[in-house]
């Protein structure tokens, strides 16, 4: 399982590596390589250039800030892990970055890597749909910003045009006491989720919901936001039967695959479990 | 003859380890030859077909590519026969060492790229240009069983075999009885996968005539005259090297098309090759297993005694059979009773071919499918008699005071297969266990939901079959330093065997462990061979070993005799020293210059022996996920004797693993085009370090085995056996309430999920 | 390409061809063959090394990006000619069988308590999750390594 031959830069500027990309419409960017090295050994992908961000600078801060948080492409799942301040200033992303694959993998897989392969399973993209992230791009043209809502267009496949390459990850303040799940369910630990949800709400002085979020992914073909769910979700008070509502709702709004670990109602059903389970976690949070 | 024990029944720790933990084990892939060249194989993209073509004219043309060798180079070489239960009728459905015309599963060899790195050799398997006209598959056994499309044309059939395991009469059993029930089974298609991927390096002298191959395993003599044959060469030609080897579990070590094509292409192009199979290759090239469903009734009084068991079984066997295909199916056949009374007993086990990878043996071959059906009739039976799962073990196991205990005659084989449960005490082995795990308490568990979960346990009980005859062969050579060199016929497969032998002939000898080195496996080591499979080596091997050290004793004795004038059995022997009464004594080293060295050989009348035991489980089902967790998993065997209780345990926790992989994660996946859809390490799940943390096994050494001088009964493939049924009956009773079946392997949290949501229709019963 | 790293604590240098991942280099070019291809899709963690202190998959890392990191592989666990506490450990409690995938666990063991010496037994299952092993099942892994914490609580940090 050797990868096809291809030919290998690692530019030092931004510039340099797109101008790379643009004159070799069949080069591939590598970052971290944890999940583009796998298809180079099956055969899957044959470029005949990989473009490697290596050595590029100022792509690997987390900043964070009054106006939200600013995750660098090269940013690594173990920079997170590492990064206290997102324990509580982010415990969403924190959550969710720490289910993804296995420990060697977090020492080395990357944010733009992760957004830029799309694997509908994965746990950043489905972060960065729920809470509205968006995504800045860098191409012969300069930068642009994509709403992460429209960036995955399905599986394995996203807005990026070849000859660009993702900078940057934006997600909006978090405030502190927002109410939030994250829940995964997989075979083992570290593989890809069957389904995960991620949400949060905020809640009111009344405790009526608003401003509810629920994304799903690895029951779909790309992770997208339950927008049903949010609706029945704002404007109520949690209760267990608003829970099993949503649960149900959740399950129906989604469209899941059949494949070889698991069938299409499996899946539902199982959206449906971790949804309620999400919900009745987030609504005990911070009590006694 | 044994004096102080102090290695034997000790937790030695390993003489192996010090270079697996260094980095410095020698697998085979670590091996290189001056001038190797690096092979590829071009296997089948489609399940079945007529080729057409193979043009391999572009992967010549490409860089670094060397040769390319296809059928048209071979010419006429035999199939690759069978080592075990070569037949009647099976020389129709061998396996050819290249497919020619005819492909019949996807990952059949078709041609052997060679060039000078393996990345290169592998863009020269791309550029080959293959014609496959495609037939239609025969995607499963029921397709199969048709025989309407024929794997065969001349057989007529895919039936293989079919084999029947009969004790008394079972039709009159169930006439008589009160109670009937008859379900359906079915154990899924999966494999070894051993950490090491399979590799072989080959080297041809043509100055000498000799072919020699490393990377052997399991069973290098049978092998290298195999390959001698196929080559036109005399088995004193061809050397076998045993080198270190990364688990075998029944799968690495037969012999398969590469381990003729490798050397083949060695001599063809007159270079060292070097082969090392990648994971993708290796999930459809290496065996595959286990695939049986059934169809079986138990009859029982209504005190629960069983009275007779009948059983139609179908093996999906794949497209050839391979060197042992048919022991999986010969074992359901005879050993689905397990270690339970049935006085009446009728199980076909027919093996038909199907479009898939061929299937050999995997830990416990047929009897692990075997538990599973029995355990789970058992427990259905149980639980329409309303009699606890433990009493119905209790009341049906077979009694210390029945052994021997034959189990059913085999046909096609007669008198020749036939076998006996040898010793022991079935009934201590489920009393410990049951105790250790806290059945009484457990039990009151049972079906409750707890904190959202829903418990259920189960117990299961087991025999394995070891030490399969017909013997193994050990020598012993005094070295000038005093030192022993044990060469032993048996194979290292991770399991410990330089440390287990090295006890052995140390305490035989009374020399110190560091004064014996054992050498295994290698073909030059000894005239004959037999090797590691069916837990053999330490019954085999291990008595081989110790009748050769007694006898190498008794020249030592001998010898030291008559240079200090005493009598031979006046020597004592102690430390590496020879002593007589007078208190004179010479060094082994100072006995060395006699040529002092025995070989023999030892055979067991192919009487197999049987540990024995019993495995209880915990399980917590969550309906909302499907999950499965195991919270507690005991197992107790008594193993006759135990050479080494830190490697057996090993051997027991393995086992157990590997098991619960089976009942609970692995499978592999084919669609009805005869693609594997797993075929990758994500998609084929094997257990992790988090799936199963709470395991405890016991090892017990109660009752010998009579048919070997150690008393050591065979004891790697227990623990696995009754792991399926054991699992599939706790989930099924911590589902009562839905009226769950969890009688189809393995139970994926899907498979579960839908059991919670669905009632089940049950079985027939009277 | 021509690229240069230190390992083991050794400056070394090699031309090897872009595709070469970092544990073929190892194996084939530099003859350290310690550390194993169970799978080269980063499923197994037979091939894992550490790598600038981080215990990664050699066989998803290409040769070329190597350049001027610091790898420590399994013939670097130990110092000297005598096993490491962690390998003793392992030795101890009969934690590995066939040894293939012994180098792997080994590595990213190490690479855990030098960074966590406290970790617990469900940290270090964690941890080694990612890596497969068919013979041992996993129990004597752990003892071993929850075993060696007390060597790395005791280690001098540098």
């Amino acid at each position: 399982m050797k990868p096809a031959p291809f030919d290998y830069q690692a530019p030092g500027t931004l510039r340099e590596a797109i101008d790379l990309l643009a004159s070799n419409p069949e080069a591939f960017v590598i970052a971290g390589g944890q999940s583009l090295m796998p298809l180079l050994a099956f055969r899957l992908a044959t470029p005949s250039l990989l473009v490697d961000l290596r050595r590029l600078s100022g792509l690997g801060n987390i900043a964070v800030g009054d106006d939200g948080f600013r995750l660098g492409a090269l940013v690594r799942w173990r920079d997170i892990e590492d990064d206290q301040r997102l324990v509580t200033a982010h415990p969403l992303l924190h959550a969710a970055v720490a289910h993804v694959a296995h420990y060697q993998i977090r020492n080395r897989g990357t944010v733009g890597g992760s957004l830029a392969h799309a694997d509908p399973a994965a746990e950043l993209p489905g972060v960065a749909v729920t809470c509205e992230g968006e995504i800045t791009l860098f191409g012969p043209a300069g930068s642009r910003t994509v709403r992460a809502g429209d960036f995955f267009t399905g599986p394995l496949s996203t807005l990026r045009q070849p000859d660009e390459i993702v900078t940057a990850l934006h997600l909006p303040k978090w405030p502190s006491g927002r109410r939030w799940a994250f829940r995964k369910y997989g075979r083992r630990e570290g593989d890809f989720a069957l389904a995960g949800i991620l949400l949060f709400y905020d809640e009111d002085q009344r405790g009526a919901l608003s401003n509810a979020h629920v994304g799903v992914i690895g029951a779909c073909p790309r992770p997208h936001r339950l927008t049903r769910a949010e609706a029945l979700l704002n404007g109520r008070g949690i209760d267990e039967s608003l829970i099993r509502q949503a649960a149900v709702t959740a399950a129906e709004e989604v469209d899941p695959p059949d494949d070889l670990h698991a069938d299409a109602a499996y899946r539902r059903g199982l959206v449906a479990t971790l949804i309620e389970r999400g919900l009745r976690a987030a609504a005990q949070q911070g009590s006694a | 003859m044994i004096g102080t024990n102090r290695y034997i029944g000790s937790p030695v720790e390993r003489i192996e380890d010090p270079r697996f933990l260094r980095g410095r084990g020698q697998f085979v892939g670590d091996l290189k030859r001056e001038g190797m060249l690096h092979a590829a194989i071009l296997r089948s993209p489609v399940a079945h077909g007529l080729v057409a073509a193979v043009d391999a004219s572009a992967a010549l043309a490409t860089a670094g590519v060397r040769a390319v060798i296809t059928a048209k180079d071979i010419g006429a070489v035999p199939r690759i026969p069978l080592r075990l239960l070569p037949l009647a009728g099976t020389e129709r459905f061998l396996q050819p060492v290249i497919a020619a015309d005819r492909v019949r599963y996807v990952g059949e060899p078709v041609a052997v790229v060679l060039g000078d790195s393996p990345a290169l050799a592998e863009d020269g398997v791309g550029a080959i240009a293959l014609d496959i006209e495609e037939l239609p598959p025969v995607p499963d056994r029921h397709i199969s069983g048709r025989d309407e499309i024929l794997l065969f044309e001349e057989a007529g059939t895919n039936a293989a075999m079919v084999f029947t395991g009969v004790k008394g009469d079972a039709d009159a059993a169930f006439r008589d009885a009160d109670y009937v029930r008859r379900d359906r089974f079915a154990v899924q298609r999966y494999t070894a996968l051993p950490m090491e991927p399979r590799g072989l390096l080959a080297e041809w002298d043509a100055a000498q005539g000799r072919m020699a191959v490393l990377g052997a395993a399991k069973v290098p003599f049978f092998n290298r005259d195999t390959l001698a044959a196929m080559l036109g060469l005399s088995p004193a030609q061809v050397d076998l090297i045993e080198n270190d080897v990364g688990g075998g579990f029944g799968a690495r070590g037969e012999f398969y098309p590469e381990d003729f094509l490798i050397p083949f292409a060695a001599r063809h192009v007159g270079r060292p090759v070097r082969w090392l199979e990648d994971r993708r290759e290796h999930l459809t090239s290496m065996n595959h297993a286990r695939q049986a469903d059934c169809e079986a009734e138990i009859a029982c009084r209504s005190d629960g005694t069983i009275l007779g068991l009948r059983g139609e079984v179908f093996v999906d066997l794949g497209a050839y059979i391979r060197t042992n295909g048919l022991i999986a199916p010969r074992n359901v056949a005879q050993c689905f009773t397990g270690p339970y009374r049935v006085p009446n007993v009728r199980v076909t086990s027919t093996a038909l071919l199907t479009n898939k990878t061929p299937s050999g043996t995997y830990r416990a071959p047929g009897r692990y499918e075997g538990s599973f059906f029995c355990e789970r009739l058992i427990e259905l039976a149980a639980r329409d008699l309303g009699i606890d799962s433990a009493e119905m073990r209790r009341r049906n196991l077979i009694g210390a005071g029945e052994m021997p205990y034959r189990l059913p005659r085999l046909e096609p084989g007669g008198p020749a297969l036939d076998t006996e449960c040898d010793s022991g005490d079935y009934r201590e082995t489920l009393e410990r266990c049951l105790a250790e795990f806290g059945w009484e308490e457990k039990r009151a568990l049972q079906g409750r939901e707890i904190d959202g979960r829903y418990h259920g346990v189960a117990v299961a009980c087991f025999i394995e079959g070891g030490g399969a005859g017909p013997k193994e062969t050990a020598r012993l050579d005094l070295e000038a330093d005093g030192t022993v060199s044990v060469y032993v016929g048996s194979a290292a497969v991770g399991q410990g065997l330089e440390t287990v032998m090295a006890q052995i002939a140390a305490d035989t000898l009374g020399l110190p462990l560091g004064q014996v080195r054992v050498l295994h496996g290698s073909t030059p080591f000894l005239d004959e061979g037999y090797g590691a499979f069916a837990s053999r080596s330490t019954v085999l091997g291990g008595s081989a070993v110790f009748e050769a050290a007694n006898a190498l004793l008794a020249r030592i004795r001998a010898a030291a005799g008559a240079r200090l004038g005493c009598a031979a059995e006046q020597v004592e022997v102690a430390d590496g020293c020879a002593r007589a009464p007078d208190g004179r004594a010479l060094a082994f080293a100072e006995l060395a210059a006699d040529s002092l060295r025995v070989t023999t050989a030892f055979g067991n009348d192919n009487r197999m022996t049987y540990t024995y035991g019993s495995a209880a489980a915990h399980v917590a089902v969550d309906l909302g996920t499907g999950d499965v967790e195991l919270l507690d998993c005991l197992v107790v065997e008594d193993v006759g004797r135990i050479v080494n209780p830190l490697t057996l345990h090993g051997q027991a926790i393995g086992g157990v693993v590997q098991g619960l992989g089976g009942a609970l994660l692995e499978h592999l996946v084919y669609d009805a085009n005869g693609q594997l859809l797993s075929g990758n390490l994500a998609d084929y799940l094997i257990p992790t370090a988090t799936d199963f943390p709470k395991i405890r096994a016991i090892a017990l050494e109660n009752y010998r085995s009579p048919s070997n001088p150690l008393g050591v009964k065979g004891a790697g493939e227990g623990a696995i056996i009754p792991i399926g049924g054991l699992i599939a009956n706790a989930v099924a009773n911590a589902l009562a309430s839905f009226g769950a079946m969890p009688n189809q392997l393995p139970l994926s949290p899907a498979r579960v999920w839908h059991m919670g949501s669905a009632k089940q229709s049950t079985g027939s019963s009277k | 390409m021509r690229v240069s790293f230190r390992i083991n604590g050794d400056p070394v240098a090699v031309d090897v061809e872009p595709r070469l991942h970092l544990a073929d280099c190892l194996r084939e070019v530099l003859s350290l063959t310690g550390t194993h291809l169970g799978c080269e899709h980063g499923a197994c963690g037979a091939c894992t090394v550490i790598v600038d202190g981080a215990a990664v998959r050699a066989c998803l890392m290409l040769t070329v990006q190597a350049e001027g990191a610091s790898i420590v592989t399994v013939e670097g666990v130990s110092t000297d000619e005598s096993l490491s506490p962690l390998q003793i450990a392992f030795r101890k409690h009969h934690a590995l069988q066939c040894g293939f995938c012994t180098p792997g666990m080994l590595t990213t063991a190490h690479a855990l308590l030098t960074d966590e010496p406290d970790a617990d037994a469900d940290r270090i299952r964690s941890a080694l999750s990612g890596n497969l092993c068919r013979c041992t099942g996993y129990i004597p892994i752990i003892e071993a390594v929850l075993e060696a914490r007390a060597a790395y609580r005791n280690a001098d940090k540098p």
